[in-house]
This record gives structure tokens, C-alpha cells and sequence, in this order.
């Protein structure tokens, strides 16, 4: 575990929680007020915890339950709008049912967070995990977080809200569909008032009062659209900051950090593999063990924020390996590169002039099992010297 | 209906809905917008559906709305009016919304009620929230050009249903939104016509204090001059005949009871005292292509809903 | 007039001001003015509840018309009036009356 270790005085709360019970115990502990959300594998755990905190009276919140997904995010924005801390999950084919509202809720700048339990899309129909519905969310002004174990995911969402509410941007908190949503992890719960004090109330300027009458979501025209939009995009880029820097304020308090790219070896690495998500970290580390058995120097870095995309660390890890491998769990059909995180990464050394070969590795599509060895043979190829292609791990060819 | 206004020189003066705004010259939806928000009064907050009303009132940096507002997207006023809802409720028990009692309220076209709007619509009445929806109907997509609706009648041409050889209109009829809305057993839901102001005022009203209950709905015909054709001095004459004649009956649905309001009540009552449908149809391009069969179909129709209107409030 | 630049807009697209449509004036659509004939004027507040711009303006006042004392009298304002004609239109004595724009 990466968790700083700090003297705690209290005595811990430490529950056995899948990634998604993990969710619900940060909601309760977040104070939210509005809980907006309708049913869909894997998220469904999620509100069915949240549903049995509200009716036992231990969150103060309404939970509406709606009739399908884009009235989830529609009634979030409106609670968000009217100054109330919201809440919101879903996964697949529920997060592209939103897909118009997301742009919405961060175009009117509301601190809307939600957890995304990722899955593949349709069709064929599959309930099982992958980023393929993460990855369409990618241009939507959203900060997005992928996290690695049940422990993050409940970490994340506290963070999501100061974030949020600090930068005045919607945040999702994604992790693997299943893998991690449900499988039992041992979870540290903080202290509630800590808490809350960790997250204040403050009044935003963006709210729907009878005593100060604005109008939101008005009709621009060309002459104005277009700065609307840049400060999303400028509010975005300049979040990674205040991303850790409730990071850190978040480890001072709970004795917990992550950082936004989290590296295992990398001080020494000369062949590195990109992963995101539990199940890909997990595998790319005993692979760069392995690896190392076998004479490769092999590190990893993990993307724990994928939006803003922290170009910088990028750049500082992988400009002094010989060669690396960005392992995506989404397909982005018919584009230059296999996958869509492989993109951003090529793209981020581009514009930087740094000139290190790489392959981009589709796996665990459509949760198809991905194995340790298969991490090893990356580490292989990338020591045989090979480069600039795209391989279809796991994939009866 | 509780009567708060009884003659015209009780209705409230104050302005909310300001001038400029760019609503074509005599439009029935603004004068429809000038009602509702002078006698909701500055405690509310209205959420638009995508639509004329939304384009033409807050085109950025200017608006002419003077109480809280906010636009989403087309399909989904309902659903964020219910977050709103929520948001004002939780806030208020936890000592969060300082601003006392707010009226929600929904502003949304035919298009964003009767097709895209209808499944979060649906869902919001079904789950009983504190909100006031209200249809306001021209019977067509008239931000985009004149393309039909489930709220478009029968034989009305529009740009997707023009009058060709082969068929000569839109072929179907109008919906009964109210009788899907009635279907979820809300407390309150009232027609009412651009052109009966005081009886409009007075079911806004009464719609408002229901919301307490549960959700309330308003279906409010409000003709446009250039999506109908005709001239723009006779949008409140259009809305008027639709009454007379009986194509638009004005009634109300309280707590399970339907009462027929005047004239309806009168024409129900009196059917000698209802005007042929031709008068409400033969200054409106949009049927100037209509036959007299054509126009006896539809008057045949506009009978039986106003029998079946008065069964239904015999009961 | 220079438009104002990305940090000097209220982010969110937010509009701050209620009512700031009146910066737009609306009178210049108008190719037929509407003109109050104030003698035939019965008071009956008709042309103020249908105008769909809220330009009919109750002014208050002292006011003989015929021999009857009046509080009120009405006014256009021609700023916004878009010259559709409703007022003359619904009105009952014919007071107003719709002439083509100078």
C-alpha cells in the first residue's frame, strides 16, 4: 500500500467493503444532500447502500429515485444548481444515456460528483468490466479519476467533492466494473466530523435564488460561446493543482495520498507500462517483478487522474525510459492509435519533443481475463524492440 | 379552482418577464410567460425546456427573465426541476436554503411535453414532487421551423406533414396530454387559454398552493402567428375561438374530480351556444388546404371530446 | 463597442442581470405603431393584459375624458412595442388605432 503512514490516535474504523460500498460510506461521510440514481449493473450496490443509509436516517439526504439515467444527472444539476451537494453513479450504457448532461453539468461549472463503476458497452450486451464507457467521457469537461483499490475509491470521493466544489467543475471517480466493484477489500473509514470539516459549506456564486435572480443556461451566440467554453477548458487544465493539493491537505488529515500518477520502480525502470484502473496496476506490478527476475529493469506508472491528463509526470517518467507500453481497457475504433489512453500519452511526448517508442495494448475488453504473464510478454516485447504497433492482448487472432 | 382574481383589476401589475425579448411579434407563448411569472410572483424559480421560449428570453449576456432561472437541455425540465425540488426541501431541514418557501416551476413547449419530455415528466409526477409543471402549446416545433408534434391536430400542415398529393397533412391526432397527466392521479391539473387571462391567473394560483401536495400541471394553448399563419394581431382571437368552439375546452382536474370551466361549462351545457369549428379554422394557413369533410371530421371529434369531457366530470 | 474578454465573463455563462433584455430594444421590428386615441380610451385594462411585450404602460394620474374622471391612462412604449397589433386588436372601442411606421 501506498497510504503515508502517520500517527493515528483515534481507533481505526477498518470494514470489509467492495469498491462500491466504499462509495456509499464517503457519500454518508460527504453529508450530501441530494442523491440522484437508477439502477444498472455494476453501480446498482452503490445506491441500494446509499438507499439503506437514507432510510435508517444516518444521511440526511433525498434520494430520487429516477426514472432512468439522464434524469439522474438532469436532477443533480438542478440540486447542484439550487446550491445543494449531490451525488449521482452509474456505469455503461446508463453513462451514455447521460452523455448529453455531462456536458451540461460542467458547461454551468456545478460541482456534480459521480462514481463510475466502468463497463463495457453494448453491443453485443455485456455487464462485464472495461473503460470503454469511461473513455466516451473523455471531452465532456469532467475531472475524472480512476481508482485502484476499494480504500482509494473511498479516499477519492471525499477529495472529489473539496476538488469540485474548490474548482467549480463535475468530477467522476471511476474504477473496474466488478474486479473492483465487487470484491471485498479491507476499507479505513475516517472520522465523520473529520470529515465534514475536511469538506465545508461555502456559498457558491453560480445558484438559483429568489433574492438574487440569475439566469443559467442561456443562448450564446458565436460572439460569447466561445470564452464560455475556454474557461471550462482553462478551469480543467488548472485543477490538477488544487487536485493535489487536497491531495496532500487529505493525507495530512486521514493519513492517506495517492498523488495523480501513482510509479512502482520507476527510479531505475528502462521499459515502463501505463495502466490505469485495479486490476491493470495489479498485474503490471508483479509483472515488473517478474520482469525484473528476468533482467528487465520494468516500472509502472499508473494514471490515477485521466482528466486533467497530467501531462507533466507523463513527460517525467517516460522521457528517460528506453521504451514503454500503454495498456487500455477501451477501444478507440479506427483511430491512430489502438487505445484511447495510448493517444493522450503519444500526444503529451509530442507536443514535449520527446521521441520514446511505444505500444499500445488492448486487454480486458469486454472483461476478458487479463494475466500476469501477459504483462511480462509487454515487458518482453518492449526489450526485443518493439515499438509503434498495436497489440490485441488476449484476443483469439 | 380557487378564485383569487375575480375581475381584471385584481391581477397582480408587477412585471417579471421583462421587455426585449425576441419572441416574433404577437406571440402567444410570451403573453402565456408574462402571466405565469407575475402571478407566481419573485419566489420562484423556473426551469425551461429547450424551445422557443428558452432562445428567444435569455440569448447571452442578456435575459428577460427576473426571478431565478435555469435551462438544461429539451427532454429533461421535469427531472431537473425535481433535483431543484429536492435540493430546496433537504436544504431547507438542514438549514441550508435561507430563502423560505420557492415555487418550482416548469415552463415547456409542446415538443418537450408531449415527445421528448414525456418519460421524465412521467417520472416526476409519478414520484410526487413540489412542482408546478406547465405546457405551454402551440402545436408544433416552432423553434426549428414548424415541424409537427404529438401535440399538432389532426390535418394541420407543418413543414414535416406539407400537404402533398398523396397526404394532405398530419395524419393523426392530438394527444390527450391531459388525460396522461390525470393517469398519475396528481392533485391538480388545469387547461387554460392565452386569451381567458383571469381564469389562467386563477388556476396558476391554485396550481402553485397545490404543489404543496404534489405535483400540479397546466396545459396552456398559446397560438403562434407565424407556425399557424396568420396574422400576428390575432393570436388572443385564435386562442379565444379555439375556446368557443369548443377545440380547446377549458377544464381543470382536482383531486379526482373534473369540472368543465366556463364557457365550456356554458357550451357543454348549451351546445347551440358553440361556434363551428370553421370559425377557429378558416383564417389559419395551416388547414387552408382543409375540405368540408375534412372539416366536418375534426368537428365530429372536437363533439365527442367534449361529451367524453362531460362524462367525465358528471362523475 | 469592444465584447469583454474570457476572465471578465461570469464563468458558467451565468447571466447576472434580471431583466437585461431591456438593452434590447425592440421597437425598430415595428412597421405598424400602434397610437392610444386617449378620447375613446374606456380604461378596461384589456390592451395592458394581452400586449405580449409588457409595453402598455398604466400611467397614474388625474384624468377627464368626456366629461369622466379617470386614474389611469395608457401608454405605449414605443422602445419595445413590436407593432403586432393585439392591443388594437382586442380592444373594445377601437381606441387604438395601427398606423404605418414614419
Amino acid at each position: 500500500m501506498t497510504a503515508v503512514a502517520t500517527q493515528i490516535q483515534k481507533a481505526k474504523t477498518v470494514l470489509a467493503l467492495t469498491s462500491n460500498y466504499a462509495v456509499a460510506y464517503a457519500v454518508k461521510a460527504a453529508d450530501v444532500d441530494v442523491v440522484a440514481v437508477y439502477p444498472i449493473t455494476p453501480q446498482t450496490t452503490i445506491v441500494e447502500k446509499i438507499a439503506e443509509f437514507v432510510d435508517d436516517g444516518e444521511l440526511n439526504a433525498d434520494l430520487i429515485h429516477v426514472e432512468s439515467e439522464h434524469s439522474a444527472m438532469s436532477a443533480v444539476v438542478g440540486a447542484a444548481a439550487a446550491g445543494a451537494r449531490v451525488f449521482t453513479a452509474t456505469s455503461s450504457q446508463g453513462l451514455e444515456l447521460m452523455h448529453e448532461v455531462l456536458h451540461i453539468a460542467s458547461g454551468l461549472r456545478l460541482p456534480v460528483v459521480m462514481a463510475v463503476p466502468a463497463r463495457a458497452l453494448s453491443a453485443p450486451i455485456s455487464i462485464h468490466g472495461d473503460y470503454s464507457d469511461l473513455m466516451n467521457t473523455r471531452d465532456t469537461g469532467w475531472i475524472t479519476y480512476i481508482a485502484s483499490s476499494a480504500q482509494e475509491v473511498y479516499d477519492t470521493v471525499i477529495q472529489a467533492y473539496r476538488v469540485a466544489e474548490s474548482v467549480l467543475l463535475p468530477v467522476m471517480v471511476s474504477y473496474d466494473g466488478f474486479l473492483m466493484s465487487h470484491t471485498t477489500e479491507p476499507v479505513e473509514l475516517n472520522d465523520e466530523e473529520e470529515v465534514k470539516r475536511f469538506l465545508p459549506r461555502r456559498e457558491r456564486p453560480n445558484v438559483l435564488r429568489p433574492e438574487k435572480p440569475i439566469t443559467m443556461g442561456a443562448f450564446a451566440m458565436p460572439d460569447w460561446y466561445y470564452e464560455i467554453k475556454y474557461q471550462v477548458q482553462e478551469a480543467l487544465q488548472g485543477s490538477l493543482k488544487t487536485i493535489e493539493e487536497v491531495d496532500e491537505e487529505y493525507g495530512r488529515t486521514f493519513g492517506r495520498r495517492y498523488g495523480v500518477v501513482q510509479t512502482y520502480k520507476m527510479e531505475d525502470a528502462d521499459y515502463a507500462i501505463v495502466a490505469y484502473g485495479g486490476a491493470s496496476f495489479g498485474n503490471a506490478r508483479e509483472a515488473a517483478e517478474i520482469a525484473r527476475e528476468k533482467g528487465i529493469k520494468a516500472g509502472v506508472i499508473r494514471l490515477r487522474v485521466f482528466r486533467p491528463f497530467p501531462t507533466s509526470y507523463i513527460v517525467k517518467y517516460l522521457s528517460g525510459v528506453k521504451a514503454f507500453a500503454v495498456v487500455d481497457r477501451a477501444i478507440a475504433f479506427g483511430g491512430p492509435g489502438g487505445g484511447p489512453v495510448f493517444t493522450d500519452v503519444a500526444t503529451a511526448l509530442w507536443m514535449n519533443g520527446i521521441d520514446v517508442p511505444g505500444i499500445s495494448v488492448i486487454h480486458g475488453i469486454g472483461q476478458r481475463s487479463m494475466y500476469v504473464e501477459d504483462f511480462v510478454k509487454i515487458y518482453e516485447m518492449l526489450r526485443d524492440g518493439e515499438k509503434n504497433k498495436v497489440v490485441y492482448m488476449g484476443l483469439r487472432l | 379552482m380557487k378564485v383569487v382574481y375575480k375581475a381584471i383589476w385584481d391581477l397582480p401589475v408587477e412585471e417579471l418577464f421583462a421587455s426585449g425579448h425576441r419572441a416574433c411579434a404577437g406571440c402567444g407563448p410570451a403573453i402565456a410567460m408574462r402571466w405565469i411569472t407575475k402571478t407566481a410572483g419573485p419566489n420562484t424559480i423556473v426551469v425551461n425546456a429547450t424551445g422557443c421560449m428558452e432562445v428567444t428570453t435569455t440569448q447571452y449576456p442578456e435575459t428577460a427573465w427576473m426571478v431565478p432561472y435555469i435551462h438544461v437541455a429539451f427532454e429533461n425540465s421535469a427531472a431537473a426541476a425535481a433535483g431543484i425540488d429536492s435540493a430546496i426541501r433537504t436544504m431547507t431541514k438542514k438549514g441550508l436554503w435561507k430563502s423560505g418557501k420557492t415555487n418550482v416551476i416548469v415552463i415547456a413547449g409542446d415538443g418537450g411535453t408531449y415527445d421528448i419530455g414525456l418519460q421524465s415528466l412521467s417520472g416526476m409526477l409519478e414520484r410526487g414532487h413540489h412542482v408546478l409543471y406547465i405546457l405551454y402549446d402551440n402545436e408544433a416545433y416552432m423553434n426549428t421551423g414548424i415541424q409537427r408534434s404529438g401535440g399538432t391536430p389532426r390535418f394541420a400542415w407543418t413543414t414535416t406533414t406539407p400537404v402533398g398529393k398523396a397526404i394532405r397533412g398530419k395524419i393523426q391526432a392530438k394527444k390527450d396530454i391531459m388525460g396522461i397527466v390525470m393517469a398519475h392521479r396528481v392533485p391538480y391539473a388545469a387547461t387554460a387559454s392565452i386569451s381567458n387571462i383571469i381564469d389562467m391567473a386563477n388556476k396558476i394560483k391554485t396550481a402553485l398552493e397545490y404543489t404543496e401536495e404534489g405535483p400540479t400541471f397546466l396545459h396552456i394553448l398559446a397560438p403562434c402567428p407565424p407556425g399557424w399563419r396568420f396574422p400576428e394581431e390575432r393570436t388572443v382571437e385564435a386562442a379565444r375561438l379555439a375556446v368557443e368552439t369548443g377545440y380547446f375546452p377549458l377544464y381543470e382536474y382536482d383531486h379526482g374530480k373534473v369540472r368543465l370551466n366556463p364557457p365550456t361549462s356554458a357550451i357543454v351545457a348549451d351546445p347551440k351556444r358553440r361556434k363551428p369549428l370553421r370559425e377557429f379554422l378558416k383564417f389559419q394557413g395551416r388547414f387552408a388546404h382543409l375540405t368540408d369533410a375534412e372539416i366536418e371530421e375534426l368537428e365530429k371529434e372536437v363533439v365527442a371530446n367534449l361529451n367524453y369531457l362531460a362524462k367525465l366530470a358528471s362523475l | 463597442m469592444s465584447l469583454p474578454k474570457v476572465h471578465e465573463i461570469p464563468i458558467g455563462g451565468i447571466i447576472t442581470e434580471p431583466g437585461s433584455s431591456r438593452r434590447n430594444l425592440t421597437g425598430g421590428w415595428r412597421s405598424l405603431k400602434p397610437i392610444i386615441h386617449d378620447d375613446r380610451c374606456i380604461r378596461c385594462r384589456i390592451c395592458w393584459m394581452y400586449c405580449p411585450e409588457g409595453t402598455i404602460k398604466e400611467v397614474k394620474g388625474e384624468f377627464v375624458v368626456k366629461g369622466k374622471k379617470y386614474q389611469y391612462k395608457y401608454e405605449i412604449d414605443y422602445n419595445y412595442c413590436k407593432g403586432c397589433g393585439i392591443c388594437a386588436h382586442e380592444c373594445p372601442t377601437k381606441a387604438i388605432e395601427m398606423v404605418p411606421e414614419a
